[in-house]
């Protein structure tokens, strides 16, 4: 076998490589690492895209046709991104790329075939605690064949230079050198059950409580808000549920036989049935619970129950941010005399 | 009701009135205790947790003793800045209640500093003040045990006459009688001695606790302060052990089901040695750990295990069998203790910074050291004091009825402790002059009247509330030991609205979900119909009720709040539990399949 240059796979890596794979794909080997259930899948590093970019800049230049942009001229910069996009999905790979690709994604192969594998973005700025980046990049589900798998590949680079990433990178002058993005390719799930998990109550604050919500089938269903999920409140410490509220969930997202995603209904009675069982969401909470230990702060995650074998993988975690940015509100302090914290009760509160 | 009609307001005091036919049980209550017009300034709402039914005449000495004694201990002992004590009055039997808070800046600040001089020394010196405690109660207990039941012989014992004693047997009756009424006074003032200063500590931090997780449920602090060993769980561990040794002597099997306490006592005595070895060890536990009620101790009727020895036989065949099939029957106190230690540990590891955790540290140290007070009181006042106190109150009515008074001894107890003491000197009298005694032909009709009475108002319901609604409800004691807050004021306005709805609320007192078949038990005669698995529906639980935990699925209450004698019990035996519905035993029908939520707090009557 030949050792890779631009590929890892995620039990090789951290969130100290994320410089080098990503947010994305720092984050999935930092799971991977500590012990939690991912789908198994490979990171093409920045160093692909470089590599890829520095062939395009021989023919004509790129990143300079970028900084040479106003930040406010966004007829230019629509002009600029369409040709860049295009000379971007139109190259192909150099050939020691590609044969890294279809040697890895056959080896996801192993697991089950055809491998249909999610093209991820996951850029170098995105998913860090302090700049929110995420969102402009793509996400392509359902990919089959090495060579569909290549094209997302650059597809996911090419946004990079959607108009969106432009503006976005000229308003703040990011210099184009810094600029790159590497690629996770990971095994989709077959979701029973999907859905997503705050370590921290997103309505109140709360530390000490984790919210689950999910919904049948794919979790895009969810994420895009076509479905209201099934929602519950279970205490991080001792697993007591306090909320229960069932959704009616008309329609789920599933694998399409012709590719991609397609909406199917939910049948009655299933539609108004909790998606997930108590022992489902006591794994969700221990696993929510080590996944903000090992990280040290509440987290925001994406997960999945895999339809054949009822195993919860987790799709993605990053740090819970809305709350973690108001925190200075303390709820009591020390006081010296620790009787004088009874004058709470006792002193009114008027 | 129609729910956009539904009062702004509650009705006032003089517009309540009592029930045709009943007005002569109403003037039996003293005068200070009937409403007024005055009273219609002032928000007062139904007691229904401690006294949940209409209150016969002489049972409103509860309140009256126990409002006696916190308004001192607020108003003037400890001297709580921003609230004083309880009026009470009652109409229909109800006792309605309304608190007077300290409003004036001034005065608060003057009472604080009472209030820091008098209660943060009762925080400093808890435990040897407690000890103390302790003492004076066993030391009013034993005086109370000392007093002679009252007996009047047809001439005075000679050994008196010979002595120069001075005094006829007469007035001993009246030394008893006050004695016994001075002692249950006393008892209450020992009863709040440290109660709202318990209360508060334990208060200061759930609502730390609130702030720093607000969607913590209350069923969780209270398990991080609920103590493991109190006196609380102590008639259910002397159960246990009876079972353990009816299973060692091999008497266990004359607890047979369906058999009356006196057969089983019977079989006992007849079954040799081990039998009268068996029957040592219960003695042992009858006393003090029997003198537990099967209510809270506020009413006569709440009569004790060690008067009625059924509820604690019934439970011994389950525990012996338990004993047989090898399992593990003792609590797991040290187990619980290491959970109870890693629950603290685990909140105290989410919280925000070092001041957090510094202050938490503060505030759980405080109510672990004020809670086995808050626990451990009500076993010595509510269950020991009060049975003692009640039963010498039977002794008289046996007396009275002895001298055709009443038909029975029960009677006594629609006189007020006034009409009482009336009563008792008509009979002094009447053996003194030799003469007949005046009750015979007076107390019978009067007696006749108030028991109707009683039944009449049990079948009328009584408004939540009556008076203006206040803005904000500071009173710390009301919102302590009611739990009554302006939001549960506005949830009583709007209740009307929701009552044809297939849902009651409560307390979510021990999560958990399960569906079964309810079974309403009204009182301590009926817990016998509680079939295997069943789903318990009742007014109250005490600790008498505990050992038919092992028999049910879940519990629903009318009344009682997570620190509740069912909450704690429920959570113990890992069972769903919702407390304090208001409603349940009314709303749901015996026989009714119901799905209990404890996590929540809801009971949905499925069909």
């Amino acid at each position: 076998m030949i050792v890779a240059k631009y590929i890892s796979w995620f039990r090789d890596i951290g969130l100290d490589d994320r410089p080098k794979v990503g947010g994305k794909g720092g984050s999935l080997g930092e799971l991977h690492r500590a012990g939690i259930n991912v789908p198994a899948g490979f990171v093409v590093r920045t160093e692909a895209f470089e590599g890829f970019v520095d062939v395009l800049e021989q023919r004509s230049p790129l990143r300079a046709r970028v900084e040479g942009l106003a930040a406010d001229d966004l007829e230019g910069m629509g002009a600029v991104s369409r040709e860049l996009r295009r000379r971007i999905e139109d190259a192909p790979l150099p050939a020691d790329l590609q044969q890294e690709i279809r040697e890895a994604y056959g080896r996801l192969g192993e697991l089950r075939l055809p491998p249909a594998v999610a093209v991820r973005s996951s850029a170098t700025t995105e998913d860090a605690a302090d700049a929110s980046f995420a969102g402009l990049q793509d996400t392509y589900l359902w990919v089959v064949q090495a060579d569909s798998v290549m094209r997302k590949i650059r597809s996911c680079w090419a946004s990079l230079y959607s108009l969106e990433s432009l503006s976005y990178r000229r308003r703040r002058g990011i210099a184009e050198s810094t600029v790159a993005m590497a690629v996770v390719v990971q095994t989709m799930v077959d979701a029973r059950t999907a859905g997503v998990m705050f370590t921290r109550s997103p309505i109140s604050g709360d530390r000490s409580v984790i919210t689950i919500e999910g919904a049948w089938g794919l979790g895009s269903a969810l994420v895009s808000g076509e479905v209201t999920p099934d929602r519950w409140v279970v205490s991080k410490i001792t697993g007591e549920i306090s909320v229960r509220e069932i959704s009616d969930k008309a329609i789920r997202h599933a694998r399409s036989p012709v590719g991609g995603v397609e909406e199917l209904p939910v049948e009655e009675p299933l539609r108004r049935e909790p998606c997930l069982s108590d022992a489902e969401l006591e794994s969700l909470r221990a696993i929510g619970r080590q996944i903000e230990r090992h990280y040290g702060r509440p987290q925001d995650i994406e997960w999945a129950i895999d339809r054949h074998t009822q195993q919860i993988l987790l799709l993605q975690s990053r740090p819970e941010t809305v709350w973690s940015n108001k925190d200075s509100q303390t709820a009591a302090t020390r006081v010296s005399d620790p009787l004088l914290q009874v004058m709470n009760i006792f002193g009114g509160q008027r | 009701m129609n729910a956009q009609l539904k009062p702004r307001e509650f009705p006032l005091p003089s517009s309540v009135k009592v029930i045709s036919g009943t007005e002569g049980a109403q003037a039996a209550y003293p005068y200070h205790i009937q409403f007024s017009k005055a009273d219609d300034q002032k928000f007062w709402f139904y007691n229904s947790m401690h006294f949940p039914e209409p209150m016969s005449a002489f049972d409103m000495v509860t309140a009256e003793a126990a409002y006696c004694a916190l308004g001192a201990s607020n108003t003037r002992v400890h001297c709580l800045p921003t609230t004083l004590g309880i009026d009470h009055r009652i109409i229909n039997g109800r006792v309605y209640i309304g608190g007077n808070a300290v409003t004036d800046p001034k005065e608060i600040v003057r009472r604080t500093a009472e209030f820091q001089k008098r209660a943060f020394y009762y925080y400093q010196n808890w435990e040897s003040l407690y000890a103390h405690w302790k003492q004076k109660m066993l030391k009013l207990i034993e005086d109370a045990k000392a007093m002679p039941d009252p007996a009047l012989p047809e001439f005075e014992p000679l050994e008196h006459v010979h002595a120069g004693r001075g005094i006829a047997s007469n007035h001993d009756l009246l030394v008893t009688y006050q004695k016994t009424l001075e002692g249950y006074f006393r008892m209450w003032h020992h009863h709040f001695e440290f109660l709202l200063l318990g209360y508060g500590a334990y208060l200061t931090f759930f609502g730390f606790c609130k702030k720093a997780f607000p969607e913590i449920t209350d069923q969780t602090i209270a398990r991080m302060v609920a103590g493991i060993d109190a006196e609380i769980f102590r008639p259910d561990d002397e159960l246990r052990r009876l079972a353990r040794c009816a299973v060692e002597l091999e008497v266990d099997a004359h607890f047979r089901e369906g058999a009356s306490v006196d057969d089983v006592m019977r079989s006992l005595r007849a079954a040799g040695e081990p039998g009268r070895r068996w029957l040592e060890e219960l003695q042992t536990s009858r006393d003090p750990w029997f003198n537990i009620n099967v209510g809270d101790g506020f009413y006569h009727y709440h009569r004790s295990w060690n008067d009625d020895l059924s509820m604690p036989f019934s439970a011994i065949p389950g525990y012996a069998r338990s004993v047989r099939a090898g399992e593990p029957l003792d609590r797991q106190v040290e187990r619980l203790r290491v959970e109870r230690s890693q629950l603290i540990a685990d909140y105290r590891e989410l919280l925000a910074n070092e001041e957090e955790r510094a202050a938490y540290d503060q505030m759980i140290a405080l109510a672990h050291r004020v809670f086995p007070y808050v626990e451990g009181h009500k076993f010595y006042c509510e269950h020991w004091y009060t049975n003692l106190f009640f039963n010498k109150i039977r002794s008289f009515g046996a007396m009275l009825a002895a001298h055709g008074f009443f038909a029975n001894a029960e009677d006594v107890f629609h006189l007020t402790h006034y009409e009482l003491e009336a009563a008792i000197i008509d009979l002094m009298n009447a053996w003194s002059s030799g003469s007949e005694p005046r009750g015979p032909a007076y107390w019978p009709p009067i007696v006749a009247e108030r028991k109707a009475a009683i039944n009449e108002w049990a079948r009328h319901e009584t408004p939540p509330a009556l008076g203006p609604i206040p803005d904000v409800i500071d009173d710390p004691a009301i919102v302590m030991l009611w739990g009554i807050t302006r939001e549960s004021l506005d949830n009583w306005l709007s209740a009307g609205a929701a009552t044809d709805s297939n849902e009651v609320r409560g307390f979510a007192a021990s999560s958990g979900v399960v569906e079964g078949i309810a079974r309403i038990v009204k009182s301590v005669e009926e817990i016998s119909r509680l079939q295997q698995g069943d789903i318990l529906v009742c007014r109250v639980t005490n600790p008498t009720w505990t050992p038919i935990f092992q028999k049910i699925r879940a519990a629903v209450s009318d009344i009682g709040g997570s620190m509740s004698h069912a909450a704690i019990v429920a959570r113990e035996y890992g069972l769903p539990a919702v407390v304090g519905t208001g409603n349940a035993t009314s709303k749901i029908k015996d026989g009714q399949r119901i799905r209990v939520d404890g996590g929540r707090g809801i009971v949905t009557l499925l069909h």
